[in-house]
């Protein structure tokens, strides 16, 4: 392993083999990195919670065809009666949104109505007194809503609400210091001020993609029902009815009112497919990601194997006369792994500066985050151990030439 | 004598099977990676309307002001569709050659035989103009005319698709349809029309559509109807009043617009005139601020709304930072396989080969494996473009497709690549020293 000065003498005069390999491995772990580094990412995403409990839950997304948007009201009413009442169903709730569901409504949470800038952005969930029951979520201050509070009003008309519940992330927005519960704050643009009533620990806003990153755990719950062509149905089912109800609650929908339609990808979902569609791009890309690294790491090493065997071959004459003046076969292997550390080291020093200035480049061009050292310091550790791991076997092979070879071929 | 290369090639491939698979492998990962990314990157970034959209224009008017900025908009963008005051004054002026405000609409379609169910179809309330400016192929009649648009005609443009389902594909110019309760007399029948991304009406549909658009109507008249819109309705302040028409009196936004400027003049007219009406609006009290306009084409305004989808460039970058890999990979391996047959080429040039000769031979065989890595990479190709709704969301992943042009780039790069990469290995060997080689021996 100390005999270095021999063999960077080796490797001049192998200098275009030596290149191509070293920019191989720079190449690999830039791209690799920064491949590692968005998979990463993207599993962080789609891991996130909802704050819902996700078993058990079906949503229904509805569209009324023909019926005028102020005449939707009873129509949603009877449906919900008659969900509540179906056999399997825990508890159910008409809404405009939910979290992950793709599209939803967000507005700007202001202390003062003339604020030119609100403090956040959250998403309006319009429930009634079922919500929290229905999707799950923890109430960790204040009340819930009060099925008098409920107001029936139609979607483009929504003005704002006296009592709202809030998401603690949204709180600690708010009152960084303390809690919101009990204090007044402006949902629209209008002098009318919503008072917390009620903090639950954790939900989602009904987006998933990057952009709405900064408030994603921010929403604000309405005792509101929107009348509209459009909404949403979400139903807890008992457990171990979620199958038997997602067949017989479109069913039962269909029979209380046949002027509605349910979209063919979008209408009847159980929870696990909501959560699927949502982050489908982004496990997509992590799987893309994944597997190019994997063909990169594979061609890399089968790269090295190829060459260094090519060496191996070029190499059994001055191989034989090292081992026959001497050499132990422990020697000419370390000869080669050293060798091959040399150049490995070489292209992950280019690699890793390479792989910093890519993701440089890249938050600049795609809002992408910086990259961690720590991917880069895995990333060298890997190379190193995959250029360690090609090389074993032509280095073994190597070992095992003959003295008899000095001799041979003259 | 190209024959005889052919013939040294496959020789000394077949020499070396194990080397030899592993560059065809690696090209043909290579290029498929490449090519199937590309085919999805050349579908969404593609030109919807190439012969005319840098004549289609988006104005865009501050009626928000500085209020209304999102907290990422840091260089004073206005927003990005109209509300109806505007559009209807825009519309009012006319002073594009062709234009036509727009929005989305979701009207339920009553099929004629009652026992049916009504089904909802998605479409858009525009005028008149709309069709000729986007140059919309009819299969059957036509748009509708300017007296229909002023006298709020019920008339409909409907979809090929539509009229299938309506009227088993016959001629229906002349019929009627039911749209939201009401009678429509159909004036024409769309033939295959499906641009993406749908750059008419980019605020509304997000770009890429799985859907197809199957019901036009007259503007006014769906604005008559109360047809309320589908698509985005963005407000930086509470409608005073509620329903549709609160809406159109409100400042949200909700429509999109396209007009026609044919040359540069056309346009910088154009230009005078949005910020010759915002400074009016200024000066009636209606904006409190400064004209603050804009006026982009087509592509500029794709481009502006970022309709492509970074992940689809991203993913493009990565599959082509694989693609070199490889190659330099293959060039690592044809240099030692070349050099390897050092004393073959000694012999060769002993005998007479100019350096010519060895490289026509060598670049043969280069050229040789990047074929079968392009033969190898359109199988490839051909699985990735189907598998890849797995990896990307449905619309977009549809419109990616495996043509011929595909076909054939896919088996170009592989061959021009692999003998680029070559080159170098081929260059060492055309360099090896006849005398030495025949020495050693």
């Amino acid at each position: 392993m100390l005999h270095i000065k021999p063999i960077v003498v080796a490797l001049k005069r192998h200098k275009a083999g030596t290149v191509l390999i070293a920019l191989q491995i720079a190449l690999t772990l830039a791209i690799v990195c920064n491949a590692l580094f968005i998979i990463q990412q993207r599993i962080g995403r789609l891991s996130r919670p909802t704050g819902m409990v996700e078993s058990n839950l079906l949503a229904i997304q509805n569209r009324w065809v023909g019926v005028d948007d102020n005449a939707t009201g009873p129509l949603i009413k009877s449906d919900l009666q008659a969900l509540r009442q179906l056999a399997g169903v825990e508890d159910a709730i008409s809404t405009n949104s939910f979290p992950l569901r793709g599209g939803g409504w967000s507005m700007g949470v202001r202390h003062d109505p003339d604020a030119k800038k609100p403090v956040s952005s959250a998403a309006i969930y319009a429930v009634d007194d079922h919500a929290l029951s229905t999707m799950g979520a923890k109430l960790i201050a204040g009340r819930n809503f009060r099925s008098d509070e409920i107001v029936w009003v139609e979607q483009k008309a929504y003005a704002a609400s006296p009592q709202i519940i809030i998401t603690k992330a949204l709180s600690d927005k708010l009152y960084p210091n303390g809690s919101a519960l009990g204090k007044t704050v402006y949902i629209t643009d209008t002098a009318r001020p919503s008072t917390v009533i009620g903090i639950v620990e954790h939900l989602q806003v009904p987006w998933s993609g990057t952009w709405s990153d900064s408030f994603s755990d921010c929403v604000v719950l309405v005792p509101t029902q929107l009348t509209g062509n459009f909404g949403s149905y979400l139903i807890r089912s008992k457990p171990g009815q979620l199958a038997a109800i997602t067949a017989t609650a479109p069913r039962l929908l269909i029979k209380n009112n046949r002027l509605r339609t349910f979209s063919r990808d979008r209408g009847v979902r159980t929870f696990e497919t909501v959560r699927a569609q949502a982050y489908k791009s982004d496990r997509g890309i992590a799987l893309l990601m994944g597997v190019v690294c994997a063909m990169l790491l594979a061609i890399t090493a089968a790269g090295i194997v190829g060459l260094t065997s090519f060496w191996v071959g070029q190499r059994r004459r001055q191989i034989g006369v090292r081992r026959a003046l001497g050499a132990t076969r422990h020697d000419i292997l370390g000869y080669f792994l050293t060798e091959n550390l040399l150049i490995g080291i070489a292209g992950v020093v280019i690699g890793a500066l390479l792989a910093i200035g890519i993701n440089l480049w890249m938050v600049t061009q795609f809002e992408m985050a910086r990259l961690s050292m720590t991917y880069v310091a895995a990333g060298v550790v890997a190379l190193l151990l995959l250029g360690q791991g090609a090389v074993l076997a032509p280095a073994l092979r190597a070992s095992r030439v003959s003295p008899v070879e000095a001799t041979r071929s003259v | 004598m190209f024959s005889y290369y052919l013939e040294l090639a496959l020789r000394s491939l077949r020499r070396s099977p194990g080397l030899t698979a592993l560059m065809v492998l690696a090209i043909g990962f290579g290029v498929a990676a490449s090519m199937t990314t590309w085919s999805v990157f050349r579908a969404v970034s593609g030109d919807p309307i190439p012969w005319k959209s840098s004549q289609l224009f988006v104005p865009q008017i501050d009626m928000w002001g500085p209020k209304g900025r999102g907290p990422n908009n840091s260089d004073n963008e206005p927003p990005d569709a109209l509300d109806y005051t505007d559009a209807m004054a825009l519309m009012r002026a006319h002073r594009g050659k062709l234009q036509s405000a727009m929005y989305q609409i979701s009207p339920s379609v009553v099929p004629a035989d009652a026992s049916k169910h009504p089904i909802n179809v998605s479409g858009h309330a525009v005028y008149s103009e709309f069709f000729p400016m986007l140059d919309v192929p009819f299969l059957y009649g036509n748009g509708w005319s300017a007296d229909d648009d002023t006298q709020r005609a019920a008339v409909a443009v409907i979809s090929g698709k539509l009229n299938d389902k309506l009227f088993g594909g016959a001629n229906s110019v002349g019929r009627t349809v039911s749209i939201e309760g009401k009678d429509y007399r159909v004036v024409g029948v769309l033939g295959n029309w499906n641009p993406q991304p749908r750059f008419y009406d980019v605020v509304n549909t997000g770009g890429f559509s799985t859907g197809v658009e199957d019901v036009f109507i007259p503007f006014e008249r769906a604005i008559a109807m109360s047809i309320s819109n589908d698509g985005n309705t963005n407000c930086s302040e509470t409608p005073a009043e509620s329903g549709f028409v609160g809406l159109q009196r409100s400042s949200c936004i909700w429509l999109a617009y396209m007009v026609q400027l044919d040359d540069a003049a056309a346009v910088s007219a154009y230009r005078s005139w949005l910020d010759g009406y915002a400074k009016d609006q200024q000066k009636a009290g209606r904006f409190g601020w400064a004209p603050n306009n804009r006026l982009r084409d087509v592509p500029a305004f794709l481009d502006h709304e970022q309709v492509v989808p970074s992940d689809t460039k991203v993913s493009l970058l990565v599959a082509l930072g694989l693609l070199i890999v490889c190659l330099v990979n293959t060039a690592g391996l044809l240099l030692a396989k070349f050099l390897r047959r050092s004393s073959e080429i000694g012999v060769r040039r002993a005998l007479g080969a100019p350096r010519l000769a060895i490289y026509a031979q060598f670049l043969t065989e280069a050229g040789m494996i990047g074929l079968a890595g392009g033969v190898l990479g359109l199988l490839l190709t051909g699985v990735g473009v189907a598998s890849v709704s797995w990896v990307l969301p449905k619309d977009i992943a549809s419109l990616a497709r495996l043509d011929f042009s595909l076909l054939a780039l896919t088996l170009l790069v592989a061959v021009i690549a692999t003998t680029l990469a070559g080159l170098y290995p081929t260059f060492r060997a055309s360099r090896v020293q006849p005398a030495w080689q025949l020495k050693s021996n």
